[in-house]
């Protein structure tokens, strides 16, 4: 709090190279600082959370109000389930590979091929998840469950809906960033983007995760 | 059927050709609006315009724009309080006035939507760009080409807003639109539908904001400025950014609920087929509580830095402030249910709620005893930003009193719905929020602007205001307390219309209060060259924190050095230590963010795409939102986002204020 002597000082005689007429301190902005930038992506995925959040919190009021429509322990499959996870599980592993990889190109010069390999598997295991998730989806529709027929399905299409189009987003994004890692290599601003794209798939790995216990398992079990 | 493909639902028969009020007002702002549109082609603006403004990515120009933007919605909004309190003065006693159930509906809910998310919001969200990043000693905020495409998806909801005047029509519902009236069953029309992309749109870029500038609040401060050391302005917009990204994901979640309502037949708050409509309105009022906080919480602190430097003391009790701020974030989460008492929940949730209300009164009264305490035996000076403070202070008391009184379930169900609840709000956002806002804006007006508003106009503009305010809503408690409801037409009881009449005429004062701040600026811009209201120093009010310690209007990288900051009240502590002038010899280059269109081409596909969603025009809506998306990828492909300011240029401006502050005497000259 007194700290005082280091600022605009009364005294004449100091040399004062360093200081104006406000007592100054060269050092820079944050912005360009890849931490920074990840620390507002994390507050970002704060944002993201409450959002599931608010959805889960739907679902958990109106999961009961299946107004004369099968449940959860009729209508879904856990075989399908239990295939979903895998995919999506294996793929938060399989970028963690390409993040590794990245990071070591980056410190070693070497070449982006392993990268671009483990990027391109994440892609193919996240893209079976949505078409697994696409399958259910259009199964339940053509028997009559979609959305429009109870709460239930309501709440259940929204929630696990928006968790799929968030990882359709996040394909998009590997897709662009696998052009942009064959295209400019894996520099500074690359490997930022990479780790906060990382970020957000294993984020959407533990909604998921949360996904899968409470509507999935928690359905079945009823 | 080709036309509905290509115009979804959108026909001539969407303009509201057979009302003549409404046509009458489209006139007026095609006018208006063709006016300057030819003013700006015929003066060659359009260059400077675009430039200079629309696509600037500075946040002291963000804010101004913001604070334009609110003002211009201030008057959209006051002209819909306008013409209902002046229906309500005459539709008694039988009569039926001169505004339709309809179209009084379709004011009502545009009044509130637009008062408090494109008027409150954006004034609040511009004052915090405009100031924030200068009392922290920063450049710019975390993401300055973020906070740009913030403001123009702020715009893209006040344009869906506003296009709903002329072409179909705004929801009928009140501002909350509750299902199930604001369901596809009891609202068919498109006026929900424009309420929702509306909110959704701007939603998210409020959002963005919410994390722009808690990042920069965290990580762009000045080195040397720890976090018991930040002014309080900034400890309370911490708080209330930290509470926009807490709470606007869930408006965002329970609009999207009620658009798959609307739009896909889904039932989250249909009647039929188990649908829940209360899960709307708690859903609802999660956001909606912290949100009259979001808004309060700045004005607080607007408060505080104006008590401070009008009493020429510190402020008392800053550690207790910043607590109860926090204290009232946190709070702010666990009261939503006293916006519904009569919903029926049992005995022992209504209490819980209602006695978490009551206790946040607590650190309320703690900042304005703390207020009172700065004021103490303080050589108070009563300039127009000191005024609007201790109206504020004398009408957010009662306003705050009458809200403990609401939070006894028990006196909620007499009073609920009814005009004290519509007095206890307008209350404390006006006495409260907006009055703050306008504190603040007087304040930092010449730290924009580089000159001061016009002082007489200014003080006149304040007495109008809250002597309107008094008289406008002091009769609407009585009238609740006589049992009428909100949101009527038209009245039939002899005995409430000498009190709707006093309502309509305090109306008309703050209408004369707003016709003077209007005056206020056209003589602020003729006396644009007189001294007396010339900012020359940059520290017109002998003010305490960095913000006054450059010059007004800022340069454009705000701080040639970042500042060293030993005290709270950082430049009032410089000031007393004796200013000296600069032995700097060598500047440094400053690199600063390039201008980018990409927020506005955004935002302006957003706004279509808005439209497009309410008319059904599927085609456009889809096509939009690849245009989006391909500005925002192109946007991600640039690298070269940065230009640099030269350290000529730099030393050359730092020189000259410098050199204005020794013939004005603040600094010692080194010779």
């Amino acid at each position: 709090m007194s700290q005082t002597n280091s600022s605009a000082s009364s005294d004449f005689d100091k040399d004062m190279s360093e200081e104006k007429v406000f007592g100054t301190e060269p050092n820079h902005g944050g912005h360009d600082h890849p931490q920074s930038i990840e620390f507002g992506f994390w507050l970002y995925l704060m944002t993201d959370c409450l959002l599931f959040a608010s959805f889960f919190a739907t679902y958990a009021v109106l999961f009961m109000n299946t107004a004369g429509a099968p449940g959860g322990a009729e209508l879904f499959d856990p075989k399908l389930v239990m295939a979903e996870t895998g995919l999506l599980l294996t793929s938060t592993m399989t970028f963690g590979f390409a993040m590794v990889e990245a990071r070591r190109c980056a410190r070693t010069q070497a070449g982006t091929g392993k990268v671009l390999l483990w990027l391109g598997v994440t892609f193919l295991l996240g893209a079976g998840f949505v078409a697994l998730e696409v399958h259910e989806f259009s199964g339940l529709i053509a028997d009559g469950y979609g959305p429009d027929r109870s709460a239930f399905l309501s709440s259940f299409f929204a929630l696990v809906g928006l968790h799929g189009l968030h990882v359709t987003a996040g394909l998009i994004w590997i897709l662009f960033m696998i052009l942009e890692v064959k295209i400019k290599g894996t520099g500074g601003r690359t490997l930022t983007r990479l780790g906060r794209l990382g970020l957000f798939w294993h984020f959407l790995d533990l909604v998921w995760v949360s996904v899968f216990t409470f509507v999935y398992l928690f359905g079945v079990a009823q | 059927m080709s036309t509905s493909l290509i115009f979804g639902n959108l026909t001539w028969g969407a303009i509201p050709w057979s009302n003549t009020l409404v046509m009458t007002v489209l006139a007026v702002v095609a006018v208006i609006g063709f006016s300057i549109l030819a003013a700006i082609t015929y003066f060659k603006k359009w260059g400077y315009l675009w430039r200079e403004w629309l696509t600037t990515v500075d946040h002291k120009k963000l804010g101004v724009m913001y604070i334009i933007l609110a003002l211009v919605m201030l008057l959209r909004g006051f002209s819909d309080a306008f013409m209902m309190r002046t229906q309500l003065a005459v539709a008694t006693g039988g009569a039926s006035g001169y505004l339709p159930p309809e179209h009084f509906d379709q004011i009502f809910s545009a009044h509130g939507v637009i008062m408090i998310i494109f008027m409150a919001m954006p004034f609040m969200i511009g004052l915090m760009n405009l100031i924030l990043p200068l009392q922290i000693g920063a450049r710019d905020v975390a993401y300055p080409f973020m906070n740009n495409l913030s403001f123009w998806l702020t715009f893209a909801g006040v344009f869906l807003v506003m296009i709903s005047l002329g072409v179909g029509e705004f929801a009928k519902t009140g501002w909350v639109a509750y299902p199930p009236l604001s369901g596809k069953e009891y609202s068919p029309g498109v006026g929900v539908d424009y309420y929702l992309w509306a909110l959704l749109i701007s939603g998210i870029g409020t959002t963005m904001t919410g994390i722009n500038f808690v990042m920069t609040i965290l990580k762009m401060r000045t080195k040397s400025m720890k976090l018991m050391q930040m002014p309080i302005f900034v400890w309370t917009c911490l708080w209330s950014n930290v509470l926009i990204m807490a709470a606007f994901p869930i408006l965002t979640a329970v609009l999207a609920m009620l658009a798959l309502d609307r739009y896909l037949d889904f039932h989250f708050f249909t009647t039929t087929l188990g649908g829940n409509p209360m899960m709307y309105i708690n859903l609802f009022w999660a956001w909606g509580h912290p949100e009259v906080y979001i808004l309060i919480l700045p004005a607080f602190g607007i408060f505080s830095e104006v008590v401070s430097t009008f009493t020429g003391k510190r402020l008392f009790g800053y550690t207790s402030m910043v607590v109860a701020t926090g204290a009232i974030a946190v709070l702010s989460f666990l009261v939503w249910l006293h916006h519904f008492f009569t919903m029926g929940s049992t005995a022992n949730v209504n209490a819980f709620f209602g006695i978490m209300t009551m206790i946040i009164a607590v650190p309320t009264g703690v900042k304005l005893i703390n207020w009172l305490l700065t004021m103490f035996r303080g050589r108070i000076r009563f300039e127009e930003p000191m005024l609007w403070t201790i109206g504020f202070m004398v009408t957010f008391t009662i306003g705050g009193m009458t809200g403990v009184l609401l939070a006894v379930p028990g006196a909620d169900y007499v009073l609920h719905n009814s005009l004290f609840l519509i007095a206890h709000f307008h209350n404390t956002l006006i006495g409260g929020a907006l009055f703050g806002f306008f504190a603040g804006y007087t304040y930092w007006f010449p730290k924009a602007m580089g000159l001061r508003l016009d002082p007489t106009w200014g003080k006149r503009a304040f007495w109008l205001w809250i002597t309107g305010f008094y008289v406008a809503f002091m009769p609407l408690y009585v009238l609740g307390f006589m049992g009428m409801t909100r949101r009527m037409n038209h009245t039939n009881n002899p005995e409430w219309t000498p009190w709707l009449i006093a309502a309509c005429i305090g109306m008309f004062i703050i209408f004369a209060g707003i016709i003077s701040q209007i005056i206020q600026l056209v003589v602020t811009y003729r006396h644009r060259k007189s001294e007396k209201l010339l900012d020359k120093t940059g520290d017109p009010w002998d003010g305490r924190t960095l913000e006054w310690g450059i010059s007004s209007p800022p340069p454009i990288y705000n701080f040639a050095h970042f500042p060293k900051v030993s005290d709270r009240d950082a430049y009032a502590m410089m000031k007393k230590e004796g200013l000296n002038a600069s032995k700097i010899e060598h500047y440094q280059d400053i690199e600063l963010p390039k201008n980018t269109s990409a927020g506005f081409l955004i935002a302006g596909f957003f706004a279509v795409f808005g439209f497009a969603m309410v008319w059904h025009i599927w085609w456009l809506a889809i096509v939009c939102l690849i245009a989006a998306f391909v500005v925002f990828l192109v946007r991600c492909c640039q690298t070269d986002v940065e230009f640099k300011v030269g350290a000529e240029e730099v030393a050359r401006t730092e020189r000259a204020h410098e050199q204005t502050l020794i013939d004005a005497g603040v600094i010692r000259s080194n010779s």
